[in-house]
């Protein structure tokens, strides 16, 4: 089992952004969803929950009824209440939005539900009669938490292979804690695999042939001793700009910044100024979370322009309530500072080409510069083996995660480039129907 | 309609059984009623008159009283009471009485009485006239506790002693005598007959429904609970509206009847109070949304009212009393080839298509979903008109019905079997 968490993390300065509803409001709330028939929210959502009908559960008080619809189609639906995108997946669709009036609060109500059944120790779900067959999942988050207990119902043995000493995934290291702080993360983990029978084994690397870590298994020797593999590596390191000065003490990626303060202490005492590069989801998410420790002064640094960026808009909206600033059509060019410190960054404005400007140069001064223009992809993992096809680092499979190769499966963020967590229980849960149909004795069907 | 013509001052004022009001709103004989400084704040806020909480002999209630139904998490949108007439000393009530009649001289004050013998009747109504009531009200009605006791609607139910104490009642009084009626019987017109055959001045109905509110499923007792026992209540409030409006209309139309009626029965604002009056009422009586949300919801009542009257160009009540009642028809009297369909304004249209479970599981499967677009087709050929996808659409005016003009002349069942006129092909009956 993964370590306890220290109790001094950063994260936990935090307040959740979205407060959870009390029955009352619950109640009103649900009573106020149509009830659509062909529901458009049930289409946005990448597992497809049932959400008119979890919904008319809580009108009626029936929260236990309600989470069950919940977790039946999504077991990480807890989580998913928290981190969800919600404005642009279910609640984006409710048909509300057409009215111009608020549309139905999806994501609290289905807090409301998954907290009601974890506070409860409600369990819905038991594993199936072993079959004998035994899957290997590499990686313990979402995707592989998902697709583990899917197979479980099935029947199937379960062993996940964690490099990390941490198990949860980007859920547990990654998210934002105005949404969702660690420790719920590690709930939930031990919630899913209450199920039984999902050996986890942390600190060992999956790789090929040559692996170095002495704990390390091959992917070769997972082929042979397992009758499928499903892999669920996430995403690598952070990308780097290749600009100078991009080694000075104070420069960080991103996602490993916001693994340092989601899992332990970090010092931001000294900090006066941070400068975010970068216009994803990622960037938005750690200016909001530079803000909300404290850090005075917040500047995003992004190539292309407000309505253009792959972040979300709701999200930018907060962040700019929060006192977030930004320099769009701007790219950073050299890091500069004293004593192998950072103090600022140069930055060239650019044209809708993304070429640079001559004559537009101007400096950010900065203590502290975060890197958030993506994450490296691993397929490449894969790659020696044949019949495994890797394209720009993702994992090609089917719409079932089946690579090409017998026995091996794949979903999550390796998969799919970097999606939502909501997309990785999706896909976890469809590959382990796949396998089953794959290697069940019985030869189930899914649809 | 010019401004000017529509910014007259309407007459509120009104009368039931020659009982005057500055306006038709009175609170029923309930416990918004039951004492002088209730009714004092009530005059206040600007209710019209008072039906004063049943004076009979002394009775004790029990502890808990009432219950409320829940209709989509809207609470008291019906409610119950087990609780009786009047608890209070005869002698305080009737000094209360008087002390309200004299600061509130223009307000009606009408007793509600329940007694048992002729002699107790014609005491109660000597005490009752001697305070300064402007009219009494027979409480033939009260579905729990009295009845047992030959009280109640045990006398609502039966037209001979119905009329027998109503005659006591109008030979010993002074002033108008109204008998309320109980909705508990099969048909609420010899019941009416009744009340006038014994010389009533009006009647005011309904009472209040027997019923059981609801169970405490965990408990395995009824609402409300006294101890690990209930017993039937009085149902009333919003939800027993439809059933008011009947009982009102079934009287206003009945040719035999014409006495005035003060209408009651889930009133809970100004558009229920048109609908009584344009079915009949000349006053309304008002108790469950008072107990809900104080004698303050007269306002918007008295404002609406004028409202709507300029709107329509009503200068009195009279003039509305009854308007809808001429229309009130038995079904075989309805024109068979009046045909309307369902049109979907498609830019209204959110596309949540309620209308589409509805109409396939609850009508006659016409509204089909559509590829590219959430917004569904109707087949106007299968559809019968039956206005249920319209009830369910959540977009004000994006469901319509619209009449058809299908060539054929008006033709009721009536005339059909009679004359054998010609009706229109039917439409849904696959």
């Amino acid at each position: 089992m993964a370590p306890a968490l220290t109790p001094n993390r950063s994260e936990t300065a935090f307040e959740d952004f979205k407060l959870p509803l009390l029955r009352d409001a619950a109640v009103a709330e649900a009573n106020r969803c149509l009830f659509c028939h062909d529901a458009p929210c049930i289409k946005a959502c990448p597992t497809a929950i049932d959400i008119p009908q979890f919904i008319r559960k809580i009108t009626t008080d029936n929260v236990r009824g309600s989470a069950k619809t919940i977790f039946e189609s999504n077991i990480l639906g807890m989580s998913c209440a928290r981190v969800c995108p919600v404005e642009v997946l279910c609640v984006g669709a409710c048909v509300y939005n057409e009215l111009e009036q608020p549309p139905i609060e999806i994501g609290k109500l289905q807090r409301y539900a998954t907290d009601r059944a974890y506070e409860a120790g409600w369990t819905f779900f038991e594993a199936g009669e072993p079959t004998g067959k035994r899957v290997a999942l590499i990686g313990a988050g979402p995707a592989s938490l998902a697709a583990a207990h899917e197979l479980r119902r099935f029947g199937h043995a379960c062993t996940i292979f964690e490099k990390r000493a941490t198990i949860g995934g980007l859920n547990a290291f990654g998210v934002a804690p105005y949404k969702m702080k660690a420790d719920r993360a590690m709930t939930e983990v031990e919630w899913v695999l209450s199920i039984g029978g999902i050996e986890v084994k942390t600190g060992v690397g999956v790789g090929s042939g040559t692996s170095t870590g002495a704990n390390d298994v091959s992917l070769e020797s997972l082929e042979r001793e397992f009758d499928a593999v499903f892999v669920g590596v996430g995403l690598g390191a952070d990308s780097k700009l290749g600009i100078p000065g991009e080694e000075r003490a104070g420069v960080h990626g991103a996602v490993a910044w916001i693994e340092a303060m989601k899992l332990g202490a970090i010092d931001t005492k000294s900090i006066r100024r941070a400068a975010v590069i970068g216009g994803g989801n990622t960037a938005i998410d750690v200016v909001r979370e530079v803000a909300g420790l404290g850090i005075p002064h917040v500047e995003m640094i992004y190539r292309g322009t407000r309505e253009g960026m792959s972040g979300y808009a709701h999200e930018w909206t907060a962040a700019l309530a929060e006192g977030a600033h930004a320099e769009w059509r701007a790219v950073a060019t050299t890091i500069e500072g004293d004593a192998g410190r950072v103090e600022r960054v140069r930055c060239v404005r650019v044209d809708d080409n993304k070429r640079p400007i001559a004559g537009s140069e101007f400096v950010v001064e900065a203590d502290l510069v975060l890197l958030a223009i993506g994450q490296s992809k691993l397929g490449a993992m894969l790659a020696s083996l044949g019949g495994i096809t890797v394209e720009s680092g993702r994992i090609r499979t089917d719409a079932n995660g089946f690579t090409g190769r017998a026995k091996w499966y794949a979903g999550g963020d390796c998969r799919n480039g970097g999606k939502e967590v909501v997309n990785a229980a999706a896909e976890g849960k469809r590959a382990a129907q796949a396998i089953d149909a794959a290697i069940s004795p019985k030869g189930r069907a899914h649809v | 309609m010019s401004d000017a013509t529509h910014r007259f001052t309407p007459d509120l004022s009104t009368s039931t059984g020659g009982i005057k009001s500055p306006n038709p709103f009175w609170l029923a004989s309930a416990p918004p009623a039951n004492s002088g400084a209730q009714i004092q704040r009530a005059f206040e806020a600007g209710w019209g008159g008072a039906v004063w909480k049943t004076l009979g002999a002394p009775i004790q209630n029990v502890s808990s009283r009432f219950g409320g139904h829940t209709i989509r998490g809207v609470h008291g949108a019906g409610f119950t009471n087990i609780e009786l007439i009047t608890d209070r000393p005869l002698e305080v009530n009737l000094r209360e009485i008087a002390e309200t009649k004299r600061l509130f001289p223009k307000n009606p004050i009408i007793v509600s009485l329940m007694v048992e013998t002729e002699a107790e009747w014609r005491e109660i109504i000597k005490k009752s006239i001697d305070a300064g009531a402007d009219g009494l009200e027979l409480n033939f009605g009260c579905p729990h506790g009295m009845c047992e006791r030959g009280m109640g609607s045990a006398v609502g139910q039966e037209p001979k002693i119905n009329e027998r104490i109503t005659s006591w009642a109008v030979k010993y009084s002074t002033v108008p005598v109204l008998v309320k009626l109980t909705p508990n019987v099969s048909d609420i017109v010899p019941h009416g007959l009744a009340a006038k055959r014994g010389g009533a001045h009006g009647v005011s109905l309904i009472n209040t429904i027997k019923s059981i509110i609801s169970v405490d499923i965990d408990r395995f007792v009824p609402e409300p609970r006294v101890g690990n026992l209930s017993s039937n209540g009085g149902y009333c409030g919003s939800a027993v509206k439809p059933i008011a409006l009947h009982m009102v209309a079934a009287l206003a139309r009945e040719k035999d009847f014409g006495l005035p009626i003060s209408g009651i029965g889930g009133v809970s604002n100004w558009r229920d109070a048109v609908e009584f009056i344009l079915l009949g009422s000349s006053t309304v009586q008002v108790c469950t949304e008072v107990m809900l949300r104080g004698y303050g919801v007269v306002e918007d009542m008295i404002d609406g009212l004028e409202e709507y009257m300029r709107t329509h160009g009503f200068r009195t009540i009279p003039e509305m009393v009854g308007k809808a009642v001429p229309p009130f028809q038995e079904w075989g009297d309805l024109d068979l080839n009046y045909e309307t369909v369902a049109r979907i304004d498609t830019d209204k249209c959110i596309g949540c298509q309620l209308c589409v479970a509805a109409c396939h599981d609850g009508a006659h499967q016409c509204i089909h979903p559509q590829e590219h677009t959430r917004v569904p087709r109707i087949d106007e050929s299968e559809c019968v008109g039956c206005n249920l996808c319209q009830i369910v659409c959540p977009v004000p005016g994006c469901i319509t019905m619209e009449e058809v003009d299908n060539g054929f002349t008006p033709a009721t069942w009536n005339q059909f079997v009679n004359d054998g006129i010609k009706l229109r092909p039917k439409k849904g009956a696959h």
